[in-house]
């Protein structure tokens, strides 16, 4: 990565031109041919710097509802458990955290009523009923930039 | 909440812009993308519109997720407070119970777990909180971008 990728990442990281040439917008702005912020780009990606170019939606806005899960699995039984819970196209993150409650997911889905049966689906099907249902009461911050030094 | 049109254009911009002259040809007319992509982002349906990077690969290797317990008429205060730190990137307030006492969410970004272990001490001595744990990471079991109007 050169000064010219990091001030690209810096620079669409928010607020990427919304408008018919947006690369060509980016290209005027950095001072270097369209063609070039293109391949640029193409190569961030398969370099896998950058994971995705497009848009990340509110999901609560589009009416979707969401929670954070935590769930106190035996740990010979995380594999099996992770498996049935990441079939869920609504869980999104699943990570094992050295804690009492080891299994931390998140899950989206279309309504309340829906989030609620993928819920009890899953403690039916892996047998797990020691869990906590932690949805956001409030958001104070969410900022996922991470501000490269050019 | 949305119409046919609106959820095609989720459905694209979800994906990954095609890298070419004009991204935003999804096969409707272009104007009305370009739009529909800025009225969403007024209202901040579009939480953000640029690149999701893989920022492991930029240094930031370590993440802890930081539980906090807070007094319930303080919570205002305090989340306030984690949301200053540049280190946390998320900052959430979820219901405490009696199996998990804990009521704030943060979680830090650093280039050591060391370093996301000193940011928690200093958030500590910022609040006057010091009832809090750092959970790490030892395995991620799944990692993806939510997919809107699949169809399935």
């Amino acid at each position: 990565m050169d000064t010219i990728d990091r001030r690209l990442i810096n620079r669409i990281q928010r607020n990427f031109p919304v408008c018919s040439r947006p690369f060509k917008v980016l290209a005027e702005e950095l001072g270097i041919p369209e063609a070039e912020i293109i391949s640029r780009l193409e190569r961030l990606k398969s370099a896998k710097i950058i994971r995705r170019l497009g848009a990340v939606f509110d999901s609560q806005k589009l009416g979707f509802s969401s929670t954070l899960i935590a769930m106190r699995v035996p740990e010979e039984r995380l594999d099996k458990v992770a498996g049935i819970v990441n079939q869920y196209r609504g869980v999104t993150h699943n990570y094992q955290r050295p804690a009492k409650y080891n299994m931390w997911f998140t899950v989206t889905a279309e309504s309340p009523a829906r989030l609620d049966e993928i819920i009890g689906e899953i403690k039916t099907k892996t047998g797990i009923t020691d869990l906590l249902n932690l949805p956001a009461l409030r958001l104070f911050k969410i900022n996922v930039d991470f501000q490269l030094e050019e | 909440m949305t119409n046919k049109i609106e959820q095609q254009v989720i459905q694209a911009l979800q994906a990954n812009l095609p890298l070419v002259k004009q991204p935003f040809e999804i096969g409707i007319s272009e104007a009305e993308t370009l739009a529909i992509v800025q009225r969403f982002q007024e209202n901040q349906v579009i939480r953000r519109f640029g690149a999701v990077l893989y920022h492991q690969r930029l240094g930031f290797v370590a993440n802890g997720m930081g539980v906090w317990r807070a007094a319930e008429d303080e919570i205002e205060k305090m989340g306030a407070i984690m949301a200053r730190f540049p280190e946390v990137s998320h900052c959430y307030y979820r219901p405490a119970s009696p199996k998990w006492k804990y009521n704030l969410y943060t979680m830090i970004h650093g280039p050591s777990q060391e370093a996301c272990r000193q940011v928690a001490r200093r958030i500590s001595e910022k609040t006057g909180l010091s009832d809090y744990k750092l959970l790490f990471s030892s395995r991620e079991f799944k990692k993806i971008s939510m997919v809107y109007y699949s169809g399935s």
